[in-house]
């Protein structure tokens, strides 16, 4: 049973970690918590929908299942699509609402009330267009398999713990290795003087919503084939995603993938030892204990 | 007409119990700057806390106590302190969005508590029989409700005159000046954490105050009361009127209220049944834009904060930003 629990804990955390890496970014680098960050989370998962809906229909070869998994060509192609179109509506937000309250030179708050504004209208508009009903990517039904100590998981279960793990490595290295990455770092130390070094911050910050927005469409994309799609699915998550980004420390992506973890683990401790009907209250008492224990988080700097 | 006068005046009470709720969050927001995203939560301690107390005994849960519904709202109002205190303690001495995340959890875990705890709290069935203010009265729906307008009306009135005193003393001068310019606060010796520990705390007793009055007037209370849509509508109310006015603050709400339940009526009348859940998802888009749109436009709201900075300082605010851009 243990092994089962961490198992499950994995998966679900591994989902968490990827969209608390869009989080942790944003907020360093944009400088505030994004509420709207959620709401990126369920549209990729419906873009990925619509397009592998659509392309499954035109051509029916592409739902049929590849290997062990559940899904056809047309679920990657699917994400690929939602990552773009995530972009794109990320950009769009900021272009419309974000950057003028910037050039206005509004306080973080009014950013953060902002992203409040634009989640609540962003996840309405998905409920009227989708209607609150779960929807999934496909009706194929996967038999668990035994892999150790009893535990068992779906290949799509194991393929998105790789994705994860895969996707951490990959994002850490554009942060450090690329011009980038080194970009990015420079406008979230010090925006003004990234800007006096020759940095174009605005093409930054541009790059940072793209960035943002594709770790949540393949967290969205994930959480609808190994959960369901449902309109407050991002809302749901966004705690869990908060808590991990603080708990790794803002601005850190290893850390943000290893507090997702963390945080999984517990909602799946909280799951076996107390109740399922708890599990939403456990990111809340992670972040009291880190608010209270070390606000800076595991990996963060101190008087960040 | 004497169904149209008490239409008009239960719609108004229920108003009133938001612009309650409203003139919460302004001291919260409007006059220190402190961004709570879990209104619900507050809201809903309040509720709870006056309906256990007030309920004539029930054998399947804890409670109720048969108290005075007096004695329900003053304990509704401390408790719901009590929680914001905590809550505010750990988190305002950190990043101002912390607050925001904090409240956010808060929120989530008090709408878990009331559904889980079921010996508590009646679970997903909620408490009734709350004791209504002039529930004998209740055979005469006219005197009824004007009855209860004039009570809630009242218990609005003191907030607000409360508050407007708050306001004018040394200790409301201080929060905005923490507000507008921490650090001239603090060189004065202000202390700026327990101010807006102060200032959270009397917000969050407001909201709870409002939530017991809701509760006690509506008769019923159940977990669905207290979810995060009721924070939105209580923040459009707010941002709409005009944030930092309590004037506004109230006559946001009854506006927010009044276009609320217009537009519900509509879809009620407008659209067929099946696609009602659907469309009442509108209802709240058209929050979320409001929202936004009057924070791009008119970031003052209807009737806002009247200036307390001089202009000069304002115009040399823009051009120190054009020498910068």
């Amino acid at each position: 049973m243990i092994a089962q629990m961490l198992m499950d804990g994995l998966i679900a955390g591994s989902m968490i970690g990827l969209g608390a890496i869009g989080i942790t970014l944003t907020y360093s680098i944009l400088r505030f918590a994004n509420f709207a960050h959620g709401e990126l989370v369920s549209w990729a998962a419906y873009f990925a929908l619509s397009v592998s809906t659509a392309l499954g229909t035109a051509l029916p070869g592409l739902s049929a299942s590849l290997g062990p998994f559940s899904f056809g060509w047309s679920l990657p192609l699917g994400l690929i699509a939602a990552m773009a179109l995530t972009g794109l509506l990320a950009l769009f937000a900021d272009t419309l609402l974000f950057a003028r309250l910037r050039a206005r030179g509004a306080s973080t708050i009014i950013l953060v009330m902002a992203g409040f504004g634009a989640a609540l209208t962003l996840r309405s508009l998905l409920e009227f267009i989708f209607t609150s009903k779960p929807m999934y990517f496909t009706s194929a039904l996967q038999i668990a398999r035994p892999l150790f100590a009893g535990a068992r998981a779906t290949p799509d279960q194991l393929l998105g713990l790789g994705l994860a793990v895969a996707l951490v490595a990959a994002v850490h290295l554009i942060l450090t290795r690329t011009a980038a990455g080194r970009a990015m770092r420079a406008v979230s130390e010090n925006q003004a003087l990234a800007g006096l070094a020759g940095i174009d911050v605005a093409k930054t910050i541009r790059l940072v919503w793209l960035f943002g927005a594709s770790l949540a469409a393949v967290a969205g994309v994930m959480a609808g084939l190994l959960v369901q799609i449902r309109p407050y699915m991002g809302h749901d998550l966004l705690l869990p995603l908060f808590a991990a980004a603080i708990l790794g420390g803002i601005g850190s992506v290893p850390g943000a993938m290893i507090a997702g973890l963390i945080v999984g683990l517990a909602e799946a401790a909280c799951v076996n030892f107390i109740g399922a009907e708890w599990r939403a209250a456990v990111s809340f008492f992670i972040l009291v204990a880190i608010l209270l224990l070390r606000p800076q988080g595991l990996f963060g700097k101190a008087g960040a | 007409m004497i169904e149209l006068i008490s239409y008009g005046a239960f719609f108004l009470t229920l108003a009133l119990t938001y612009a309650i709720m409203c003139l919460g969050l302004n001291v919260q927001w409007g006059q220190t700057g402190l961004f709570n995203v879990g209104v619900a939560g507050f809201v809903g301690i309040g509720a709870y806390v006056s309906a256990l107390l007030t309920t004539p005994d029930a054998p399947d849960r804890f409670g109720g106590f048969d108290l005075p519904i007096a004695v329900g709202w003053i304990a509704a109002a401390i408790a719901a302190a009590l929680a914001s205190a905590l809550l505010g303690a750990m988190t305002l001495r950190l990043r101002s969005d912390y607050l925001a995340i904090a409240t956010f959890g808060f929120a989530v875990v008090v709408q878990l508590a009331v559904l889980n705890l079921q010996k508590l709290t009646g679970g997903p069935f909620g408490i009734s029989f709350i004791p209504r203010p002039f529930g004998a009265l209740a055979s005469d729906p006219l005197v009824f409700g004007l009855c209860n307008l004039a009570v809630v009306g009242a218990v609005t009135l003191a907030v607000y005159g409360a508050l407007e005193h708050l306001m004018r003393s040394p200790w409301g001068r201080v929060l905005r000046a923490i507000r507008e310019d921490e650090q001239a606060a603090s060189a004065l010796g202000k202390n700026a954490t327990v101010f807006r520990l102060q200032a959270f705390a009397v917000g969050g007793a407001i909201m709870g105050l409002a939530g017991a009055v809701q509760g006690h007037f509506i008769g019923y209370i159940s977990p669905e009361g207290y979810v995060p849509i009721l924070t939105f509508q209580v923040w459009a109310m707010l941002i709409v009127g005009g944030s930092g006015n309590n004037r506004g603050a109230i006559a946001g709400a009854i506006l927010v209220w009044a276009i609320w339940a217009a537009s519900g009526a509509a879809l009620a009348a407008f659209i067929p049944a099946d696609q009602q859940a659907r469309a009442s998802a509108l209802k709240i888009v058209m929050i979320g834009v409001a929202i936004c749109l009057v924070l791009l436009l008119r970031p003052r709201g209807l009737l806002g904060e009247r200036a307390t900075v001089s202009r000069h300082v304002e115009n040399a605010g823009d051009h120190a930003k054009d020498k910068a851009s």
